[in-house]
Protein backbone atom coordinates (compact mmCIF):
# COMPACT_ATOMS: atom_id res chain seq x y z
CA UNK A 1 0.00 0.00 0.00
CA UNK A 2 1.43 3.17 1.24
CA UNK A 3 5.17 4.07 0.97
CA UNK A 4 5.58 6.52 3.66
CA UNK A 5 8.61 8.09 3.17
CA UNK A 6 8.62 9.40 6.53
CA UNK A 7 7.15 13.07 8.17
CA UNK A 8 8.92 14.93 5.44
CA UNK A 9 8.26 18.36 7.07
CA UNK A 10 10.90 20.70 7.33
CA UNK A 11 10.98 20.84 10.84
CA UNK A 12 12.26 17.73 13.30
CA UNK A 13 8.51 15.60 13.97
CA UNK A 14 9.74 13.05 15.93
CA UNK A 15 9.42 14.17 19.91
CA UNK A 16 5.84 16.04 19.40
CA UNK A 17 2.58 14.81 19.01
CA UNK A 18 0.85 15.11 15.19
CA UNK A 19 -2.23 17.30 15.18
CA UNK A 20 -4.05 14.84 12.85
CA UNK A 21 -3.25 11.19 13.45
CA UNK A 22 -5.28 8.54 11.05
CA UNK A 23 -4.94 5.08 11.03
CA UNK A 24 -6.47 2.58 8.77
CA UNK A 25 -9.15 5.11 7.86
CA UNK A 26 -12.24 3.47 6.10
CA UNK A 27 -15.57 5.41 4.84
CA UNK A 28 -18.32 4.01 2.56
CA UNK A 29 -21.43 5.26 1.28
CA UNK A 30 -23.66 2.55 1.13
CA UNK A 31 -21.66 0.08 -1.07
CA UNK A 32 -18.58 2.53 -2.44
CA UNK A 33 -16.14 2.47 -0.31
CA UNK A 34 -14.48 5.73 -1.06
CA UNK A 35 -11.74 5.49 1.73
CA UNK A 36 -9.83 2.26 1.93
CA UNK A 37 -7.65 2.39 4.73
CA UNK A 38 -5.81 6.50 5.05
CA UNK A 39 -3.11 6.22 7.45
CA UNK A 40 -1.71 9.91 7.99
CA UNK A 41 0.20 12.26 10.62
CA UNK A 42 0.01 15.80 10.25
CA UNK A 43 2.25 18.04 12.77
CA UNK A 44 1.70 21.23 14.15
CA UNK A 45 2.25 23.85 11.61
CA UNK A 46 2.48 21.28 9.19
CA UNK A 47 1.17 22.08 5.66
CA UNK A 48 -0.15 19.32 4.41
CA UNK A 49 -0.98 19.13 0.38
CA UNK A 50 -3.61 16.36 -0.76
CA UNK A 51 -3.78 15.64 -4.66
CA UNK A 52 -5.47 13.05 -6.78
CA UNK A 53 -7.81 12.42 -9.38
CA UNK A 54 -11.45 13.53 -8.43
CA UNK A 55 -13.16 10.72 -6.74
CA UNK A 56 -10.01 9.95 -5.02
CA UNK A 57 -11.21 10.18 -1.53
CA UNK A 58 -9.49 13.46 -0.70
CA UNK A 59 -12.33 15.60 0.06
CA UNK A 60 -14.08 12.69 2.04
CA UNK A 61 -11.45 12.52 4.19
CA UNK A 62 -10.84 15.67 4.73
CA UNK A 63 -14.96 16.33 5.78
CA UNK A 64 -14.19 12.76 8.38
CA UNK A 65 -11.34 15.17 10.19
CA UNK A 66 -14.10 17.49 11.64
CA UNK A 67 -16.77 14.82 11.31
CA UNK A 68 -19.16 15.87 8.44
CA UNK A 69 -18.45 12.76 7.60
CA UNK A 70 -18.56 9.57 10.03
CA UNK A 71 -16.01 6.91 9.34
CA UNK A 72 -17.01 3.34 9.05
CA UNK A 73 -13.22 1.86 10.32
CA UNK A 74 -10.11 3.11 11.71
CA UNK A 75 -8.90 5.40 13.98
CA UNK A 76 -8.72 9.00 13.62
CA UNK A 77 -7.45 11.72 16.08
CA UNK A 78 -6.98 15.24 16.51
CA UNK A 79 -4.66 16.83 18.46
CA UNK A 80 -4.73 13.67 20.55
CA UNK A 81 -8.64 13.48 20.86
CA UNK A 82 -10.66 10.53 18.73
CA UNK A 83 -12.86 12.18 16.61
CA UNK A 84 -16.43 11.55 17.36
CA UNK A 85 -16.07 8.97 19.85
CA UNK A 86 -14.81 8.06 23.60
CA UNK A 87 -13.13 5.33 24.43
CA UNK A 88 -13.42 3.99 27.62
CA UNK A 89 -11.24 0.57 27.65
CA UNK A 90 -12.53 -1.18 24.69
CA UNK A 91 -15.49 0.29 24.48
CA UNK A 92 -16.26 3.27 22.18
CA UNK A 93 -19.01 5.92 22.83
CA UNK A 94 -20.49 7.86 20.55
CA UNK A 95 -19.74 11.93 21.27
CA UNK A 96 -23.37 13.97 21.50
CA UNK A 97 -24.32 16.40 19.07
CA UNK A 98 -22.96 19.54 21.39
CA UNK A 99 -19.70 17.72 21.94
CA UNK A 100 -19.02 17.21 18.37
CA UNK A 101 -19.79 20.98 17.65
CA UNK A 102 -17.51 21.85 20.50
CA UNK A 103 -14.30 20.15 18.71
CA UNK A 104 -15.41 21.17 15.52
CA UNK A 105 -15.46 24.85 16.82
CA UNK A 106 -11.43 24.51 17.25
CA UNK A 107 -11.19 22.97 13.59
CA UNK A 108 -11.62 26.00 10.54
CA UNK A 109 -12.75 24.68 7.10
CA UNK A 110 -12.79 26.34 3.83
CA UNK A 111 -14.75 25.05 1.17
CA UNK A 112 -15.27 25.33 -2.38
CA UNK A 113 -18.26 26.94 -2.66
CA UNK A 114 -17.50 29.47 -0.17
CA UNK A 115 -20.79 28.94 1.98
CA UNK A 116 -20.70 32.15 3.20
CA UNK A 117 -24.02 33.44 5.12
CA UNK A 118 -26.01 35.38 2.11
CA UNK A 119 -28.00 37.44 4.51
CA UNK A 120 -25.29 38.54 6.56
CA UNK A 121 -22.51 41.05 5.65
CA UNK A 122 -19.06 40.16 6.18
CA UNK A 123 -18.68 41.36 8.99
CA UNK A 124 -21.58 39.72 10.23
CA UNK A 125 -20.46 36.73 8.57
CA UNK A 126 -16.98 36.39 10.64
CA UNK A 127 -18.52 37.74 14.27
CA UNK A 128 -21.50 34.79 13.52
CA UNK A 129 -19.26 31.70 15.32
CA UNK A 130 -17.39 33.77 17.86
CA UNK A 131 -20.82 35.53 19.02
CA UNK A 132 -23.18 32.32 18.93
CA UNK A 133 -20.55 29.69 20.26
CA UNK A 134 -17.82 31.43 22.14
CA UNK A 135 -20.16 34.11 23.39
CA UNK A 136 -17.34 36.60 22.82
CA UNK A 137 -19.28 39.76 23.19
CA UNK A 138 -20.50 41.92 19.58
CA UNK A 139 -17.66 44.66 20.14
CA UNK A 140 -14.53 42.38 20.96
CA UNK A 141 -15.81 39.93 18.14
CA UNK A 142 -16.21 43.34 15.67
CA UNK A 143 -12.71 44.28 16.70
CA UNK A 144 -11.33 40.88 15.70
CA UNK A 145 -13.16 40.61 12.58
CA UNK A 146 -12.14 44.14 11.14
CA UNK A 147 -7.91 42.39 11.97
CA UNK A 148 -9.27 39.73 9.84
CA UNK A 149 -10.53 41.11 7.03
CA UNK A 150 -7.65 43.68 7.08
CA UNK A 151 -5.50 41.03 6.94
CA UNK A 152 -6.59 38.82 3.99
CA UNK A 153 -6.97 42.40 2.43
CA UNK A 154 -10.83 43.18 2.83
CA UNK A 155 -10.69 45.92 4.86
CA UNK A 156 -12.90 48.03 2.91
CA UNK A 157 -15.65 45.57 2.65
CA UNK A 158 -16.91 45.15 5.59
CA UNK A 159 -20.75 46.04 5.44
CA UNK A 160 -21.15 44.20 1.78
CA UNK A 161 -23.20 40.74 1.55
CA UNK A 162 -21.34 38.43 -0.47
CA UNK A 163 -23.47 38.63 -3.46
CA UNK A 164 -21.54 41.83 -4.00
CA UNK A 165 -17.94 40.40 -3.74
CA UNK A 166 -16.43 38.52 -6.47
CA UNK A 167 -15.77 34.60 -6.04
CA UNK A 168 -11.90 35.10 -4.53
CA UNK A 169 -13.02 38.06 -1.87
CA UNK A 170 -15.82 35.49 -1.18
CA UNK A 171 -13.46 33.03 -0.35
CA UNK A 172 -10.71 35.31 1.33
CA UNK A 173 -14.09 36.43 3.93
CA UNK A 174 -14.25 32.68 3.92
CA UNK A 175 -10.95 32.50 5.60
CA UNK A 176 -11.35 35.28 7.47
CA UNK A 177 -15.22 34.03 9.72
CA UNK A 178 -12.44 30.21 9.81
CA UNK A 179 -9.78 32.07 11.58
CA UNK A 180 -12.24 33.93 13.88
CA UNK A 181 -12.50 31.57 15.90
CA UNK A 182 -8.73 30.82 16.58
CA UNK A 183 -8.73 27.35 15.46
CA UNK A 184 -5.74 24.73 15.44
CA UNK A 185 -6.29 23.15 12.47
CA UNK A 186 -7.52 24.66 8.79
CA UNK A 187 -8.83 22.35 6.67
CA UNK A 188 -9.39 23.32 2.97
CA UNK A 189 -11.02 21.96 0.55
CA UNK A 190 -10.13 23.01 -3.05
CA UNK A 191 -10.57 26.51 -1.84
CA UNK A 192 -9.74 28.00 -5.38
CA UNK A 193 -11.73 25.75 -7.77
CA UNK A 194 -15.09 27.73 -8.17
CA UNK A 195 -13.02 30.60 -8.72
CA UNK A 196 -12.34 32.87 -11.92
CA UNK A 197 -8.33 31.94 -13.20
CA UNK A 198 -7.40 35.96 -12.23
CA UNK A 199 -9.00 35.39 -8.66
CA UNK A 200 -7.24 32.50 -7.37
CA UNK A 201 -4.31 34.36 -7.13
CA UNK A 202 -5.42 36.30 -3.79
CA UNK A 203 -6.83 33.32 -2.09
CA UNK A 204 -3.37 31.30 -2.37
CA UNK A 205 -1.48 34.50 -1.28
CA UNK A 206 -3.89 34.53 2.15
CA UNK A 207 -3.41 30.63 2.68
CA UNK A 208 0.37 31.36 1.90
CA UNK A 209 0.33 33.98 4.78
CA UNK A 210 -1.43 31.86 7.07
CA UNK A 211 1.28 28.70 6.29
CA UNK A 212 3.85 31.48 7.45
CA UNK A 213 2.30 32.22 10.44
CA UNK A 214 2.67 28.42 11.43
CA UNK A 215 -0.68 27.46 10.56
CA UNK A 216 -1.09 23.71 10.60
CA UNK A 217 -3.20 23.26 7.51
CA UNK A 218 -4.49 20.40 5.40
CA UNK A 219 -5.33 21.60 1.89
CA UNK A 220 -7.04 19.69 -0.66
CA UNK A 221 -5.92 21.33 -4.46
CA UNK A 222 -4.97 21.30 -7.59
CA UNK A 223 -2.47 23.65 -7.01
CA UNK A 224 0.13 22.50 -8.33
CA UNK A 225 2.63 25.90 -7.71
CA UNK A 226 0.85 26.07 -4.41
CA UNK A 227 1.79 23.01 -3.24
CA UNK A 228 5.76 22.95 -4.37
CA UNK A 229 5.96 26.34 -2.90
CA UNK A 230 4.24 26.29 0.44
CA UNK A 231 3.70 22.43 1.12
CA UNK A 232 5.94 20.46 3.70
CA UNK A 233 4.49 17.19 2.52
CA UNK A 234 1.94 16.19 -0.57
CA UNK A 235 0.20 13.23 -0.20
CA UNK A 236 -0.80 11.31 -3.18
CA UNK A 237 -3.88 10.09 -3.19
CA UNK A 238 -6.02 7.43 -5.49
CA UNK A 239 -8.91 5.46 -5.62
CA UNK A 240 -9.26 5.44 -1.58
CA UNK A 241 -5.81 4.61 -0.53
CA UNK A 242 -2.49 7.03 -0.04
CA UNK A 243 -0.20 5.89 -3.12
CA UNK A 244 2.62 8.15 -2.69
CA UNK A 245 3.83 10.78 -0.05
CA UNK A 246 7.16 13.15 0.23
CA UNK A 247 8.83 16.58 0.26
CA UNK A 248 6.95 18.06 -2.63
CA UNK A 249 10.02 18.99 -4.77
CA UNK A 250 10.97 15.17 -4.63
CA UNK A 251 7.62 13.63 -5.21
CA UNK A 252 6.91 15.79 -8.44
CA UNK A 253 10.60 15.56 -9.59
CA UNK A 254 10.62 12.12 -9.36
CA UNK A 255 7.40 10.39 -8.70
CA UNK A 256 7.81 6.42 -7.71
CA UNK A 257 4.37 5.05 -8.40
CA UNK A 258 3.08 4.80 -11.57
CA UNK A 259 -0.25 6.53 -10.72
CA UNK A 260 1.23 9.63 -9.36
CA UNK A 261 3.35 9.81 -12.45
CA UNK A 262 0.26 9.94 -14.84
CA UNK A 263 -1.57 12.26 -12.56
CA UNK A 264 1.76 14.54 -12.57
CA UNK A 265 1.77 14.50 -16.23
CA UNK A 266 -1.57 15.49 -17.08
CA UNK A 267 -1.69 17.93 -14.51
CA UNK A 268 1.81 19.72 -14.90
CA UNK B 1 -9.15 47.41 -41.80
CA UNK B 2 -6.05 49.40 -39.86
CA UNK B 3 -7.36 51.46 -36.61
CA UNK B 4 -7.25 54.97 -38.31
CA UNK B 5 -9.48 54.29 -40.55
CA UNK B 6 -11.79 52.67 -37.93
CA UNK B 7 -11.86 56.02 -35.76
CA UNK B 8 -12.07 58.41 -39.06
CA UNK B 9 -15.28 57.28 -39.93
CA UNK B 10 -18.31 58.65 -39.21
CA UNK B 11 -20.79 57.47 -36.75
CA UNK B 12 -23.99 56.02 -38.19
CA UNK B 13 -26.49 57.74 -38.06
CA UNK B 14 -29.40 55.90 -34.71
CA UNK B 15 -31.56 52.98 -36.47
CA UNK B 16 -35.39 54.60 -37.38
CA UNK B 17 -37.44 52.21 -38.43
CA UNK B 18 -41.22 51.60 -38.45
CA UNK B 19 -42.46 50.31 -35.37
CA UNK B 20 -44.38 46.60 -35.43
CA UNK B 21 -48.11 47.29 -35.47
CA UNK B 22 -50.51 45.51 -32.67
CA UNK B 23 -53.77 45.79 -34.44
CA UNK B 24 -54.79 42.91 -31.73
CA UNK B 25 -54.24 45.69 -28.96
CA UNK B 26 -56.24 47.94 -30.09
CA UNK B 27 -59.17 45.75 -30.44
CA UNK B 28 -58.69 44.13 -27.00
CA UNK B 29 -59.22 48.08 -26.04
CA UNK B 30 -62.07 48.55 -27.55
CA UNK B 31 -63.59 45.21 -26.45
CA UNK B 32 -62.84 46.02 -22.50
CA UNK B 33 -63.79 49.74 -22.68
CA UNK B 34 -67.42 48.83 -24.11
CA UNK B 35 -67.44 45.94 -21.05
CA UNK B 36 -66.10 48.35 -18.43
CA UNK B 37 -68.85 51.15 -19.49
CA UNK B 38 -71.88 48.33 -19.70
CA UNK B 39 -70.58 47.14 -15.73
CA UNK B 40 -70.74 50.60 -14.46
CA UNK B 41 -73.77 51.70 -16.04
CA UNK B 42 -75.60 48.93 -14.26
CA UNK B 43 -74.02 49.45 -11.54
CA UNK B 44 -75.14 53.03 -11.43
CA UNK B 45 -78.49 52.38 -12.81
CA UNK B 46 -79.55 49.35 -11.51
CA UNK B 47 -81.78 50.14 -8.13
CA UNK B 48 -81.11 46.86 -6.68
CA UNK B 49 -77.83 47.72 -6.00
CA UNK B 50 -79.33 50.58 -3.21
CA UNK B 51 -75.69 52.33 -2.86
CA UNK B 52 -77.05 55.11 -0.12
CA UNK B 53 -78.21 52.49 1.99
CA UNK B 54 -74.87 50.42 1.39
CA UNK B 55 -73.04 53.48 2.57
CA UNK B 56 -74.89 54.24 5.11
CA UNK B 57 -75.28 50.50 6.49
CA UNK B 58 -71.35 48.90 6.20
CA UNK B 59 -69.90 51.49 8.62
CA UNK B 60 -72.34 51.02 11.74
CA UNK B 61 -70.62 49.63 15.05
CA UNK B 62 -71.72 45.96 14.82
CA UNK B 63 -69.81 45.98 11.38
CA UNK B 64 -66.98 47.78 12.73
CA UNK B 65 -67.10 45.66 15.73
CA UNK B 66 -67.12 43.00 13.44
CA UNK B 67 -64.28 43.89 11.22
CA UNK B 68 -62.42 44.14 14.22
CA UNK B 69 -62.64 40.56 15.36
CA UNK B 70 -62.55 39.50 11.84
CA UNK B 71 -58.69 41.03 11.91
CA UNK B 72 -57.85 39.99 15.48
CA UNK B 73 -59.32 36.41 14.53
CA UNK B 74 -56.89 36.16 11.23
CA UNK B 75 -53.71 38.11 13.10
CA UNK B 76 -54.09 35.14 16.38
CA UNK B 77 -54.30 32.17 13.82
CA UNK B 78 -51.50 33.30 11.82
CA UNK B 79 -49.28 33.54 14.68
CA UNK B 80 -50.52 30.85 16.27
CA UNK B 81 -50.64 29.13 12.82
CA UNK B 82 -46.51 30.06 11.89
CA UNK B 83 -45.48 28.95 15.14
CA UNK B 84 -47.21 26.09 15.47
CA UNK B 85 -46.23 25.61 12.04
CA UNK B 86 -42.57 25.85 12.32
CA UNK B 87 -42.15 23.84 15.40
CA UNK B 88 -43.75 21.29 13.54
CA UNK B 89 -41.74 21.23 10.32
CA UNK B 90 -38.64 21.55 12.53
CA UNK B 91 -39.86 17.99 14.31
CA UNK B 92 -40.95 16.83 10.51
CA UNK B 93 -37.25 17.33 9.69
CA UNK B 94 -35.58 15.69 13.27
CA UNK B 95 -33.85 12.80 13.03
CA UNK B 96 -35.66 11.53 15.92
CA UNK B 97 -38.52 9.37 14.11
CA UNK B 98 -40.81 9.44 16.79
CA UNK B 99 -40.62 13.18 16.10
CA UNK B 100 -41.17 13.26 12.42
CA UNK B 101 -43.87 10.73 12.65
CA UNK B 102 -45.94 12.51 15.06
CA UNK B 103 -45.61 16.10 13.00
CA UNK B 104 -46.37 13.96 9.81
CA UNK B 105 -49.77 12.43 11.42
CA UNK B 106 -50.70 16.23 12.76
CA UNK B 107 -50.48 17.75 8.98
CA UNK B 108 -51.94 14.33 7.79
CA UNK B 109 -55.45 14.90 10.22
CA UNK B 110 -55.29 18.90 10.24
CA UNK B 111 -54.96 18.91 6.33
CA UNK B 112 -57.77 16.08 5.50
CA UNK B 113 -60.50 17.50 7.96
CA UNK B 114 -62.09 20.55 5.83
CA UNK B 115 -62.43 23.84 8.07
CA UNK B 116 -65.81 24.44 8.53
CA UNK B 117 -66.19 20.85 9.67
CA UNK B 118 -63.29 21.80 11.92
CA UNK B 119 -64.76 24.92 13.48
CA UNK B 120 -68.28 23.12 14.50
CA UNK B 121 -66.28 20.00 15.44
CA UNK B 122 -64.62 22.88 17.79
CA UNK B 123 -67.55 24.58 18.79
CA UNK B 124 -69.03 21.60 20.06
CA UNK B 125 -65.96 20.40 22.12
CA UNK B 126 -68.67 21.11 25.31
CA UNK B 127 -70.37 17.81 24.71
CA UNK B 128 -67.33 15.80 25.20
CA UNK B 129 -66.66 16.70 28.63
CA UNK B 130 -68.27 19.78 30.49
CA UNK B 131 -64.91 20.80 32.60
CA UNK B 132 -61.17 21.01 31.33
CA UNK B 133 -58.57 20.51 34.10
CA UNK B 134 -54.82 20.14 34.43
CA UNK B 135 -53.29 17.21 36.39
CA UNK B 136 -51.36 14.08 36.53
CA UNK B 137 -52.92 11.71 33.64
CA UNK B 138 -55.12 8.85 34.35
CA UNK B 139 -55.48 9.74 38.02
CA UNK B 140 -59.08 8.80 38.23
CA UNK B 141 -58.44 5.48 36.80
CA UNK B 142 -54.91 4.91 38.47
CA UNK B 143 -56.89 5.61 42.14
CA UNK B 144 -59.69 3.45 41.25
CA UNK B 145 -57.08 0.24 40.70
CA UNK B 146 -55.08 1.20 44.40
CA UNK B 147 -58.40 1.21 45.84
CA UNK B 148 -57.80 4.76 46.58
CA UNK B 149 -59.93 8.49 45.80
CA UNK B 150 -56.47 9.97 43.85
CA UNK B 151 -57.38 13.36 42.60
CA UNK B 152 -54.30 15.27 41.09
CA UNK B 153 -56.57 18.20 39.11
CA UNK B 154 -55.20 21.56 40.21
CA UNK B 155 -56.39 23.53 37.48
CA UNK B 156 -59.64 23.12 35.62
CA UNK B 157 -61.92 25.57 33.40
CA UNK B 158 -65.13 25.17 32.67
CA UNK B 159 -66.12 24.43 28.90
CA UNK B 160 -68.14 27.30 28.43
CA UNK B 161 -65.19 29.64 29.65
CA UNK B 162 -62.64 28.40 27.75
CA UNK B 163 -64.47 27.22 24.13
CA UNK B 164 -66.33 30.31 24.44
CA UNK B 165 -67.29 30.87 20.38
CA UNK B 166 -64.23 33.03 20.13
CA UNK B 167 -61.76 30.57 21.67
CA UNK B 168 -63.40 27.62 19.85
CA UNK B 169 -62.58 29.63 16.26
CA UNK B 170 -59.37 30.90 17.15
CA UNK B 171 -58.14 27.14 18.06
CA UNK B 172 -59.70 25.79 15.12
CA UNK B 173 -58.23 28.06 12.40
CA UNK B 174 -54.64 28.03 13.80
CA UNK B 175 -54.60 24.24 14.44
CA UNK B 176 -55.50 24.00 11.12
CA UNK B 177 -53.43 27.02 9.55
CA UNK B 178 -50.12 25.33 11.39
CA UNK B 179 -50.37 22.36 9.62
CA UNK B 180 -50.48 23.90 6.19
CA UNK B 181 -47.71 26.46 7.90
CA UNK B 182 -45.50 23.30 8.61
CA UNK B 183 -45.44 22.09 5.00
CA UNK B 184 -44.59 25.87 3.73
CA UNK B 185 -41.96 26.24 6.08
CA UNK B 186 -40.53 22.40 5.60
CA UNK B 187 -40.46 23.26 2.01
CA UNK B 188 -38.77 26.47 2.65
CA UNK B 189 -35.86 25.38 4.56
CA UNK B 190 -35.26 22.14 2.39
CA UNK B 191 -34.77 24.81 -0.42
CA UNK B 192 -31.68 26.72 1.59
CA UNK B 193 -28.57 25.19 0.32
CA UNK B 194 -27.21 22.37 2.45
CA UNK B 195 -23.89 24.12 2.46
CA UNK B 196 -25.12 26.56 4.92
CA UNK B 197 -25.77 24.25 7.51
CA UNK B 198 -22.27 22.36 7.05
CA UNK B 199 -20.52 25.83 7.25
CA UNK B 200 -22.48 26.48 10.18
CA UNK B 201 -21.98 22.68 11.42
CA UNK B 202 -18.12 23.26 10.92
CA UNK B 203 -18.23 26.39 12.94
CA UNK B 204 -19.18 24.38 15.63
CA UNK B 205 -22.70 25.68 15.88
CA UNK B 206 -24.95 23.52 17.26
CA UNK B 207 -28.26 22.24 15.66
CA UNK B 208 -30.29 24.79 17.11
CA UNK B 209 -28.68 28.08 16.57
CA UNK B 210 -27.63 27.07 12.66
CA UNK B 211 -31.51 26.48 12.47
CA UNK B 212 -32.29 30.02 13.96
CA UNK B 213 -29.46 31.93 12.73
CA UNK B 214 -28.75 30.58 9.67
CA UNK B 215 -31.16 28.28 7.98
CA UNK B 216 -34.55 29.65 9.19
CA UNK B 217 -33.44 33.52 7.56
CA UNK B 218 -32.53 32.12 4.45
CA UNK B 219 -35.88 29.91 4.37
CA UNK B 220 -37.83 33.28 5.08
CA UNK B 221 -37.35 34.25 1.55
CA UNK B 222 -38.89 31.28 0.22
CA UNK B 223 -41.70 30.79 3.11
CA UNK B 224 -42.67 34.50 3.28
CA UNK B 225 -44.83 34.76 -0.20
CA UNK B 226 -46.92 31.47 0.02
CA UNK B 227 -47.43 32.71 3.85
CA UNK B 228 -48.78 35.71 2.43
CA UNK B 229 -50.91 34.20 0.47
CA UNK B 230 -52.06 32.21 3.62
CA UNK B 231 -52.82 35.31 5.76
CA UNK B 232 -55.19 36.50 2.57
CA UNK B 233 -57.01 33.02 2.96
CA UNK B 234 -57.02 33.08 6.80
CA UNK B 235 -59.17 36.62 6.49
CA UNK B 236 -61.59 35.31 4.22
CA UNK B 237 -61.86 32.04 6.09
CA UNK B 238 -62.99 33.70 9.44
CA UNK B 239 -65.95 34.05 8.00
CA UNK B 240 -66.41 30.46 8.50
CA UNK B 241 -66.63 30.87 12.43
CA UNK B 242 -69.91 32.17 12.05
CA UNK B 243 -70.49 27.92 11.92
CA UNK B 244 -68.82 27.62 15.64
CA UNK B 245 -70.95 29.60 16.06
CA UNK B 246 -68.93 33.43 16.43
CA UNK B 247 -71.85 35.87 15.42
CA UNK B 248 -70.04 38.81 16.02
CA UNK B 249 -67.73 38.30 12.86
CA UNK B 250 -67.77 40.60 9.94
CA UNK B 251 -69.54 38.54 7.39
CA UNK B 252 -72.41 37.26 9.43
CA UNK B 253 -72.97 40.98 11.28
CA UNK B 254 -73.31 42.11 6.98
CA UNK B 255 -75.99 39.71 6.51
CA UNK B 256 -77.81 39.69 9.71
CA UNK B 257 -78.17 43.65 8.42
CA UNK B 258 -79.12 42.44 4.89
CA UNK B 259 -81.57 39.49 6.62
CA UNK B 260 -83.27 42.04 8.48
CA UNK B 261 -83.81 44.84 6.01
CA UNK B 262 -84.68 42.11 3.21
CA UNK B 263 -81.89 44.19 1.35
CA UNK B 264 -79.55 41.06 0.94
CA UNK B 265 -77.74 42.45 -2.38
CA UNK B 266 -76.20 45.42 -0.67
CA UNK B 267 -74.48 44.21 2.27
CA UNK B 268 -73.17 41.39 -0.37
CA UNK B 269 -71.29 44.09 -2.00
CA UNK B 270 -70.21 45.72 0.71
CA UNK B 271 -68.84 42.26 2.00
CA UNK B 272 -66.59 42.13 -1.27
CA UNK B 273 -65.71 46.06 -0.44
CA UNK B 274 -64.64 45.18 3.06
CA UNK B 275 -62.88 42.49 2.53
CA UNK B 276 -60.81 43.88 -0.51
CA UNK B 277 -60.37 46.93 1.60
CA UNK B 278 -58.53 44.67 4.30
CA UNK B 279 -56.85 42.21 1.73
CA UNK B 280 -55.20 45.15 -0.36
CA UNK B 281 -53.94 46.67 3.36
CA UNK B 282 -52.52 43.24 3.85
CA UNK B 283 -50.67 42.99 0.82
CA UNK B 284 -49.01 46.30 1.68
CA UNK B 285 -47.78 44.65 4.81
CA UNK B 286 -46.34 41.45 2.96
CA UNK B 287 -44.50 43.97 0.26
CA UNK B 288 -42.39 45.17 2.80
CA UNK B 289 -42.18 41.73 4.95
CA UNK B 290 -40.52 40.55 1.52
CA UNK B 291 -38.21 43.29 1.16
CA UNK B 292 -37.06 43.16 4.74
CA UNK B 293 -35.89 38.81 3.90
CA UNK B 294 -34.43 39.70 0.71
CA UNK B 295 -31.52 40.95 2.10
CA UNK B 296 -28.27 40.60 0.74
CA UNK B 297 -30.25 38.34 -1.88
CA UNK B 298 -30.30 40.17 -5.57
CA UNK B 299 -29.83 43.05 -4.75
CA UNK B 300 -29.15 45.85 -7.58
CA UNK B 301 -25.28 45.98 -6.99
CA UNK B 302 -25.23 42.10 -6.81
CA UNK B 303 -27.02 41.95 -10.32
CA UNK B 304 -24.93 44.69 -11.87
CA UNK B 305 -21.76 42.90 -10.45
CA UNK B 306 -22.98 39.37 -11.97
CA UNK B 307 -23.53 41.09 -15.53
CA UNK B 308 -20.33 42.74 -15.40
CA UNK B 309 -18.14 40.17 -14.47
CA UNK B 310 -20.25 37.07 -14.85
CA UNK B 311 -19.01 35.73 -12.03
CA UNK B 312 -21.04 32.65 -10.09
CA UNK B 313 -21.90 33.90 -6.93
CA UNK B 314 -23.65 31.85 -3.65
CA UNK B 315 -24.88 29.00 -5.63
Amino acid sequence: MATDLGGGAATDTADRNPMVKAEAVHKSFGHLEVLKGIDMEVYPGQVVVLLGASGSGKSTFLRCINHLEKINAGRLWVDGQLVGYRQEGDKLYELKEREISSKRAEIGMVFQRFNLFPHMTSLENICEAPCQVRKVSKDAARTRARQLLDQVGLADKTDVYPAQLSGGQQQRVAIARALAMDPKLMLFDEPTSALDPELVGDVLEAMKQLAKDGMTMIVVTHEMGFAREVGDQVVFMDQGVVVERGVPTEVFANPQHERTKAFLSRIL
Amino acid sequence: MTETKTAERAQPEAITAVPVRHPGRWVAIVVLAIVAAMFVHMLVTNDAFQWRFMLDNMFRPPVIEGVRTSLTLTVLSMIIGVALGIVIAMMRLSPNPILSGAAWLYTWFFRAVPRIVLLILFGNLGILYSRYELGLPFDHQIGNLLGIDLDTRFFGLDARTILTGFMAGLLGLALSEAAYMAEIVRAGMKAVDPGQQEAASALGMGRGATLRRIVLPQAMRVIVPPTGNETIAMLKDTSLVAFVPVTNELFFQLQAIGARTFQVFPMLVAACLWYLAMTSVLMVGQFYVERYFSKGFGTKQAKARAQAENVGYGH
